[in-house]
């Protein structure tokens, strides 16, 4: 019963969150619609910090999107055991550097007193919450090894599951405590994070490779172009 | 020609006093809200000296401005994927420590303290985290301090002069210095908005006024790196980035900006300048010997036929063309040609010029005795107190040539009225500096009523906005829609944060 829950309607409520929410808070408070960096009052431990954490959070969130959405590929590609302990060695490595990052981060906001003073109670569960995700993670890593592989029989199917709305909570079920605490976190983390600071992920500024150095506006007449 | 008006300014330094009025009219405006306690939308520096934030100018630490790369004109923090790969930590970003920790002192003791032998102290309390504090830096800390190992002689301007120039700058009872007021300048190519990555900043066409949206900052701090002037904060408080509004909405009710109704020195002149926006580019790339000429050319003449129907094309109105040619501004930077931009060599074109101070300059000889000798006026301007490499460095890109000659003819202006009112200076002698300045009797008549006697509306030439109009025939009407939500454009309450 606890596992349908989590396993085939949490997902459903995460998601909606997370869509709902976002478009909730960008229509009704988009002012708010970034998250509030400390580097101004505290830089040098926030370079080792969120340097190493961002990227390695980008790199491993793309390797497991990578995953889930072509399996195939992946499985052509570790039929090779060469190629299979590449992946899990680059991901381990990335894994580390992120909780380097993250533990970082953490320790920052709580030893830095200007820090402290913008931070706030959801702040801190937010980065417990990471903290518990990044750990779960590694810990697969190490005591479950080889998970590129034994996810397309697990995992992934069950995301794709999830997907077609037909979810299969078998796929997960007898999977170990480990396995479960990721997933379920994971999605925890999807449903709050348009409530949280995670909310930058939106925000991300790609249009500036491409607009004008310089923006003028006019108030009564549209620039001509 | 694209004609666009911009409101200037002029900020005459031979009158600055250095009562920081400006500062105290600015942040009791704008500034007196949490996260913003340590902005200093307008600050008054003591040169030489590092300035606010400390070491503002040097571009090798901050990267703010631009450069020329080839034949491009690129900001100098870099390319574009460049910025982008650096939003998680800007490594040229000022910390608070490089401007000051804001603090309140613990009054309550004053009053609470139980009886003792001693007498209780309030002693300074930090406004970021409420903690006890050593003070070790704050507001106009490097004031007066000319002389100062910490702050006059680590000035990035004296890295061009000899040792010599220094130690004869710095020497006891010769050491020199002057004010130097700054604020946002509104420049026709600016840094900060060139490096938002979120396009939160933007110039507005009618007035010049460079503005940041709150709502669609999303607080990734380029702005304060890419400000050469670094006159863009970042507010910890918000987590936006905010900076001088010109305060639109004075001028948008006819009133100057509140730094300048303010100057007790009346040192500071506001008005509107037109200029050709197709150049700016083209400007902004010049040689750096040659960019105030060309800062200058860029300025068109409001009386010329030819600009008066590009401004109308445009959209300017004849109450602006009117105070354009009204322009105090105008006749100090083009007619006059006495105002210069401040590091012209950072080439975003601000819109604050200076008329570099005269007094400091003129030698002192014998004794500590000011000795200004008839019949070397421009001896003294060769071996001044304060060496023309100096002055060159902020007011002229470098360019000796530029600011010897405004100062040629700020001494003009001076022994032709000494002349006349004093009679200490043969009227022979007067004539012989106007021609080695090269102006006129009435040009320099002119000068001396601009500069000693003007009045308030001369000073000040606002035109009218009539915003009203503007916001009723607005093609998207946001302003009514937003109409009675006041501040700097938030439509709800801007608290953030725990």
């Amino acid at each position: 019963m606890i596992n349908i829950f989590l396993f085939a309607i949490l997902p459903y409520i995460a998601v909606t969150a997370a869509i709902v929410g976002a478009i909730w808070r960008y229509v009704t408070n988009r002012y708010s619609f970034s998250t509030i960096s400390s580097q101004f009052l505290e830089g040098r431990r926030l370079f080792w910090g969120s340097v190493p954490w961002h990227w390695g959070i980008i790199t491993v969130l793309l390797g497991h999107l990578f995953v889930v959405l072509l399996p195939l590929v992946v499985k052509g590609f570790i039929s090779a055991p060469v190629r299979l302990y590449l992946i899990e060695g680059t991901g381990f490595a990335l894994g580390m550097l992120l909780l380097f990052g993250l533990i970082l981060l953490l320790f920052r906001r709580a030893i830095s007193p200007r820090v402290r003073a913008v931070t706030s109670t959801f702040d801190v569960v937010l980065l417990v919450l990471l903290l518990v995700q990044a750990v779960a993670g590694l810990g697969i890593a190490i005591f479950y090894r080889w998970g590129v592989s034994w996810s397309l029989q697990t995992a992934v199917p069950w995301m794709w599951s999830l997907a077609s709305f037909s979810p299969k909570v078998e796929y997960m079920a007898d999977l170990p405590v480990l396995v479960k605490i990721h997933a379920v976190n994971a999605w925890v983390l999807i449903g709050i994070f348009p409530f949280t600071r995670l909310v930058h992920i939106l925000s991300i500024p790609l249009a500036y490779i491409w607009r004008p150095y310089q923006r003028v506006t006019w108030y009564r007449r549209q620039p001509q172009q | 020609m694209d004609v666009r008006a911009q409101v200037a300014m002029v900020f005459h330094l031979d009158k600055c006093i250095g009562c920081h009025t400006c500062s105290i009219a600015c942040k009791n405006l704008w500034t007196s809200r949490e996260g913003t306690e340590y902005m200093w939308w307008n600050n008054v520096e003591t040169k030489p000296g590092t300035g606010y934030p400390t070491l503002w100018e040097d571009q090798d630490k901050y990267r703010g401005g631009w450069e020329v790369k080839g034949n491009q004109l690129r900001p100098r923090l870099g390319p574009r994927l460049g910025v982008l790969s650096q939003l998680f930590y800007n490594p040229y970003l000022p910390v608070m420590d490089d401007y000051y920790e804001p603090w309140t002192y613990d009054y309550e003791t004053l009053a609470n303290a139980p009886a003792g032998d001693d007498q209780p102290t309030a002693r300074p309390v930090s406004r970021v985290t409420g903690r006890y504090i050593d003070l070790e830096a704050g507001p106009n800390w490097d004031d007066d301090l000319s002389g100062s190992t910490t702050y006059a002689r680590n000035d990035t301007n004296l890295s061009n002069l000899t040792d010599a120039e220094r130690a004869s700058l710095f020497q006891i009872e010769q050491m020199v210095f002057f004010y130097l007021p700054r604020i946002c300048n509104h420049c026709l190519n600016p840094g900060c908005v060139a490096v938002c990555p979120s396009g939160a900043i933007y110039k507005r066409a009618e007035d010049g006024a460079v503005l940041i949206s709150q709502e669609k900052c999303r607080g990734w701090r380029f702005c304060v790196s890419g400000c050469p002037y670094k006159k863009t904060y970042y507010n910890w408080r918000t987590g936006k980035s905010e900076k001088c509004i010109l305060c639109y909405p004075r001028l948008e009710m006819g009133q100057t900006s509140s730094c300048f109704h303010s100057c007790v020195g009346r040192i500071r002149y506001q008005g509107i300048l037109f200029y050709d926006a197709d150049r700016i580019e083209e400007v902004a790339r010049a040689p750096e010997s040659e960019l105030v000429e060309a800062q200058r050319s860029i300025i068109l003449d409001p009386k010329d036929a030819a600009v008066e129907a590009g401004a109308k094309k445009n959209g300017i109105n004849d109450a602006w063309i009117d105070a354009a040619r009204r322009s105090p501004i105008y006749k100090f930077v083009k007619d006059w040609e006495l105002a210069l931009p401040l590091h012209a060599e950072f080439r975003t074109l601000p819109n604050l010029f200076y008329v570099p101070p005269l007094l400091p300059v003129i030698n002192a000889t014998k004794k500590g005795v000011y000795e200004i000798a008839e019949t070397d006026y421009f001896g003294a301007i060769e071996s001044a107190r304060v060496p023309m490499k100096y002055m060159a460095s902020l007011f002229s890109a470098g360019n000796e040539e530029i600011v010897k000659k405004v100062l040629k003819k700020l001494i003009a202006v001076r022994s032709h009225r000494q002349s006349k009112k004093v009679g200490n200076i043969s009227e022979n002698q007067a004539n012989a500096l106007l021609v080695e300045a090269g102006c006129t009797a009435s040009e320099v008549e002119q000068i001396f009523r601009m500069t000693s006697l003007p009045r308030y509306e001369d000073r000040f030439v606002i035109p009218p906005y009539q915003r009203e109009r503007d916001v009723e025939t607005a093609p998207d009407r946001t302003a009514i829609k937003q109409k009675g939500q006041t501040g700097l454009g938030f439509t709800q309450a801007p608290r953030r944060g725990p």
